[in-house]
């Protein structure tokens, strides 16, 4: 697999954290895309914690879009797409694909939960 | 500047079973304005009628539902001048002689329409999965306008883009259908996905609708005829009214009301509830649309 690697900064609760390698590197959660479900699709962060999400796609393009954490990017075939984000509230935040990938793309959808 | 209407001050019960709706063109419900070169018609609108889909829980008729609103559209007293349908004509497929199957399907079915023109549009579902190639063999373009009795109908297609957009050389097309048309032009713009941000969380919006919105704000009478939410919904961005349909298949509970976006189930109590199709009165004197909310039943009559 090519891998490139695409870097958004997540705004709202994200901000720009520690580069990925280095000793105060944030942790990698890797998020797995394939119709019509994401692995693992509940997450749990620890809040103020920086993350990288680290998104891949088995099949076809693919979005993951938190509107709550004004986060999203697409998911391209061939790439690792990294989100960064430190969580600054706790609570649920629902995630869901949105590019249209077929007849299940309504339930394509997972959780991020944010503890204190 | 976006604002959702109080539907209660607006809506009014009709003694012939249809829920009225008046929109004025400037989004100021009952403000007078001068008369212009309009003549008033009837169009009808219909709405995701996903052709093809398959759940008893959510519809036991679905082989019927869209039988039964051409023949409740036929029943109507006054003739349409048109029939719109605004996208998702059919339930998405990945296979390509099924979606084919499908909208010939769909096509015999609405030929049966009282109507001597009926336009088209296509949904996410119709078009997303091969950039509207499909569709366009069965139905023409994705985007296109026409004028009619004195008001110029565009109609976007925010779908065949998998992503949800307009993308960049539609809105350029737009701009410059636009540029031919004067600041008080009556305007109405069809179109699958609300333009607006009505609920993000549940994908129901356009990605760049915001630059849509942005080129059609200087135009003084503009309004909004969507489908995608499978309800009605009413919502003002600045002066443009944005009025949603109902589903002719599957009616979707209202936005951020349930955990999870998902169709409301069949009431055996309620047969047909929240599904419906709409018509809509131009009425130029008053410079305003009339809107017609018309419910599915069993006896397919109106």
């Amino acid at each position: 697999m090519t891998i490139g690697k695409i870097l958004l900064t997540a705004l709202a609760i994200a901000t720009c954290s520690a580069p990925v390698n280095g000793a105060d590197a944030p942790q990698v959660i890797k998020i797995s895309a394939k119709r019509f479900e994401y692995t693992p699709h509940e997450i749990v962060l620890k809040k103020g914690v920086p993350t990288v999400l680290q998104l891949t796609t088995e099949d076809r393009s693919h979005g993951f879009n938190i509107p709550a954490m004004n986060l999203r990017a697409d998911i391209v075939p061939g790439n690792v797409t990294e989100l960064k984000v430190t969580p600054e509230k706790a609570g649920d935040f629902d995630f869901f694909c949105d590019i249209f990938c077929g007849s299940g793309h309504e339930g394509m959808s997972g959780k991020i939960t944010v503890k204190d | 500047m976006t604002t959702e209407i109080d539907r209660r001050e607006f809506m009014k019960m009709l003694g012939v079973g249809g829920v009225i709706f008046i929109s004025s063109l400037n989004g100021q419900p009952g403000l007078s304005l001068p008369i212009r070169k309009t003549q008033d018609f009837f169009f009808v609108q219909l709405s995701d009628s996903h052709w093809g889909f398959e759940g008893d829980k959510i519809n036991p008729d679905a082989k019927g539902t869209l039988i039964k609103a051409v023949k409740e559209v036929n029943s109507l007293k006054q003739k349409p001048d048109f029939v719109v349908f605004t996208g998702d004509l059919t339930q998405t497929t990945d296979d390509t002689n099924v979606r084919k199957k499908r909208m010939k399907e769909f096509q015999q079915i609405v030929s049966e329409l009282d109507s001597k023109v009926v336009r088209f549009m296509p949904g996410e579902h119709d078009a997303s999965l091969d950039n509207g190639e499909t569709y366009k063999d069965f139905f023409g373009d994705t985007h296109y306008t026409f004028d009619h009795k004195g008001v110029h109908f565009i109609a976007i297609d925010n779908v065949s883009d998998p992503t949800g957009s307009i993308g960049d050389a539609q809105l350029e097309w737009l701009k410059a259908d636009l540029a031919q048309q004067k600041l008080d032009a009556n305007i109405v713009v069809l179109t699958h996905r609300p333009l607006f941000d009505l609920y993000p969380q549940w994908d129901w919006a356009t990605r760049d609708g915001a630059k849509a919105i942005d080129l059609l704000m200087p135009f003084q009478n503009v309004t909004v005829f969507y489908g995608h939410i499978h309800q009605e919904n009413h919502h003002m961005t600045g002066h443009i009214a944005h009025h949603s349909a109902k589903s002719l298949m599957l009616p979707m509970p209202p936005a951020g009301s349930m955990p999870k976006r998902q169709p409301i189930p069949w009431s055996a109590t309620e047969p047909y509830k929240g599904l419906g199709f709409r018509n809509v009165l131009s009425k130029s004197k008053r410079d305003e649309y009339q809107l017609n909310e018309y419910p599915i039943n069993a006896e397919a009559k109106v």
